[in-house]
């Protein structure tokens, strides 16, 4: 085991640290949540401030990512889409997060046929293509921001909750669980204090890199015109837009491109890293470093 | 129905009788784990159970308080039937009855502090109504137990496994139980600490009036513990008497060979002593062998014990024992030529 609860946020703050792709992965999503936050005051322009005179301009210092070609400012749309990106990812992992976690802990706890029903509908979503099954959710629900949230997060949901389940099936069988039924504990307090302390580790890890997965398919949604709608900026979007230009105006399709890639593997070597840590299996940090190394 | 020894002033207090617990092993065969157990513990007293692994002792004691589901026949605590209790309303009983495990590491949640642990029995139960009542009922336990109250903000991976123990024993305490079943409480622990822990467990009986249910693998474990003890194998009691009465003239040849496994302190009685080797492994409980259980390791068997399965019959006062040939074959193995 990876140790008491207080030291282990300290140790893995610190392991993190002596990790380079890690630190920077955190620098970039750092930057990704101030641009996120504030991206509509950092633009130097407008997003929709059509100029017909500067279209399809190349970068320059007055438009460092160029112009597209309604002459609105490259660089002042991947700013303000971080946002989307940022807000898909989080409530469409959210969503994931809470349903598949509840899924697990039912289907890991009681077993028997609650088991069967729900990881048996697990199985189907999972036995989708991703996307194919995001897109016909759209495709019921009507495009948009809201829809591809909810889209994105019930395509997540079997990982969380086969994570979960397999995280419960192991811990229940632990001598403290059957200790906390001796001593006359409810399901819902093993639950709650016992079981998902134990398996937080791997969800966590999980969490991270299902934010890379979702922003990816956010920005194919958009890409497909099935996610953020025009007007408004969304990554995705962006690239669909450049791809008739890409051989006059490069620049529309690279920086929203260069910007989706930087933040999928931020969240990427954010999670490899934590994975490493957290792994229940290392005893020490130093031997998560060691074998890293 | 099993009745105790009359020496044995307590009441009933938690009763076995004719106690079957088969778990399913798989295309359509069961375990028989415990196979038609009766016993009863009575207040303020230890009953020693012991048996080889797989003797079906640790089931009978999770099955005391209903940690496990009874196949057939009834447990009974405080006079009450509760084989057929919902898991709601068995967690009342829980605070009455509780458990000590053999491995003070798994038993001990490791990402809780040891004062969450101790006090979880008293947040499960209502037992106190503020976090400060709570502290200072947690540190009244610790230091109960022999632990200073300031390892309450301690992990368990910060104790020894002797305190460990301690906290599970505090743990146990803290619902004031009537009766702690002792799961193999020191087999994991250091032999220095072993006997730490055994005074600990005694004085702690001497002081609060409790009953204990301890569960151990040999006889040398209970004997200087128990009012009585009970010997268990395959599933069956095939002995039951005070550690007197089995040390001295146990009547079951398996009671026998598990006595002749103690080592004897004094050199000279070690090496005339006569060692009596079981041969073979413990049978399959999923087809446990017809007539006595015992017959296929037993030194003594005879024809007979093919064809009967023995019940626990009177061979002196307060002493049982499942064999055909109780006493005699016991006598034979000791006696008669080697």
């Amino acid at each position: 085991m990876s140790g008491g609860s207080d030291g282990t946020l300290r140790r893995t703050l610190s392991a993190l640290r002596h990790d380079p792709p890690a630190v920077a992965g955190t620098v970039v999503l750092l930057l990704l949540l101030v641009v996120g936050v504030a991206g509509r005051w950092l633009a130097p322009a407008g997003v929709n401030d059509v100029d017909v005179d500067q279209m399809l301009r190349p970068p320059s210092l007055d438009h460092p990512f160029g112009t597209d070609e309604l002459g609105r400012d490259v660089l002042s749309r991947v700013l303000v889409a971080a946002r989307v990106s940022l807000e898909v990812g989080l409530v469409s992992v959210g969503i994931a997060l809470l349903v598949g976690v509840t899924v697990g802990l039912l289907a890991g706890w009681y077993r028997g046929w609650v088991d069967n029903v729900l990881m048996r509908g697990m199985d189907v979503l999972f036995a989708f293509p991703v996307l194919l099954l995001a897109v016909a959710i759209v495709a019921v629900l009507g495009p948009g921001l809201v829809t591809a949230m909810v889209a994105i997060g019930v395509v997540y949901t079997p990982i969380f909750a086969r994570v979960t389940r397999a995280g419960v099936l192991s811990v229940r069988e632990q001598v403290f669980v059957r200790a906390a039924v001796s001593i006359g504990a409810s399901d819902a307090r093993i639950i709650r204090r016992h079981v998902l302390p134990n398996i937080a580790a791997p969800l966590i890890v999980q969490t991270s890199l299902s934010l890379a997965f979702a922003i990816l398919s956010e920005a194919a949604l958009s890409f497909l015109g099935l996610g953020v709608q025009p007007p408004d900026p969304a990554w995705g979007r962006m690239l669909y837009d450049g791809r008739g230009f890409v051989t006059e105006a490069w620049w529309l399709g690279v920086f929203p491109g260069a910007a989706i890639f930087l933040t999928v593997l931020a969240f990427n070597l954010v999670g490899d890293a934590l994975r490493d840590v957290l792994d229940p299996r290392q005893l020490t940090v130093s031997e998560a470093n060691r074998s890293r190394a | 129905m099993s009745t105790g020894p009359s020496h044995a002033a307590g009441e009933p207090l938690a009763e076995l009788d004719d106690l079957r617990v088969w778990f399913p092993a798989g295309g359509g065969v069961q375990v028989r784990a415990v196979d038609g157990v009766s016993l009863t513990v009575r207040r303020g007293e230890t009953l020693g159970l012991v048996g080889e692994s797989g003797s079906g002792k640790s089931t009978t004691g999770l099955a005391l308080l209903r940690l496990v589901d009874p196949t057939s026949g009834h447990v009974r605590v405080g006079g009450r039937d509760v084989t057929r209790w919902s898991r709601r309303r068995l967690r009342g009983l829980r605070r009455r009855v509780a458990m000590v495990f053999q491995d003070p590491q798994a038993s001990l949640d490791p990402r809780r502090t040891i004062g969450a642990s101790v006090a979880e029995p008293l947040v499960v139960h209502r037992l106190v109504d503020s976090a400060q009542a709570r502290g200072r009922r947690v540190a009244e336990l610790l230091e109960l137990v022999g632990l200073r109250a300031d390892l309450a903000g301690r992990h368990p991976h910060e104790l020894s496994g002797g305190q460990r123990q301690r906290v599970g024993i505090a743990r146990a305490l803290a619902g004031e139980p009537d009766l702690i079943v002792l799961d193999e409480p020191i087999a994991s622990l250091d032999l220095s600490v072993q006997a730490q822990i055994m005074n600990l467990l005694r004085a702690l009986q001497r002081d609060l009036g409790l009953t204990y249910l301890f569960i151990a693998h040999d006889l040398a474990a209970v004997e200087h513990m128990s009012d009585r003890i009970a010997v268990m194998y395959l599933g069956r009691i095939v002995e039951t008497g005070t550690p007197a009465q089995l040390y001295r003239q146990p009547a079951h040849p398996y009671t026998a060979a598990l006595l002749s496994a103690v080592p004897v302190a004094d050199p000279k009685v070690e090496r005339r002593r006569r060692r009596i080797i079981l041969s073979g492994d413990v049978p399959s409980p999923v087809d446990p062998p017809g007539g006595c259980r015992f017959r296929t390791r037993c030194p003594q068997a005879r024809p007979d014990c093919v064809e009967v399965d023995p019940v626990l019959v009177e061979v002196a006062a307060g002493q049982r024992a499942a064999c055909l040939y109780a006493g005699e074959a016991v006598r034979a193995m000791r006696g008669g030529p080697a």
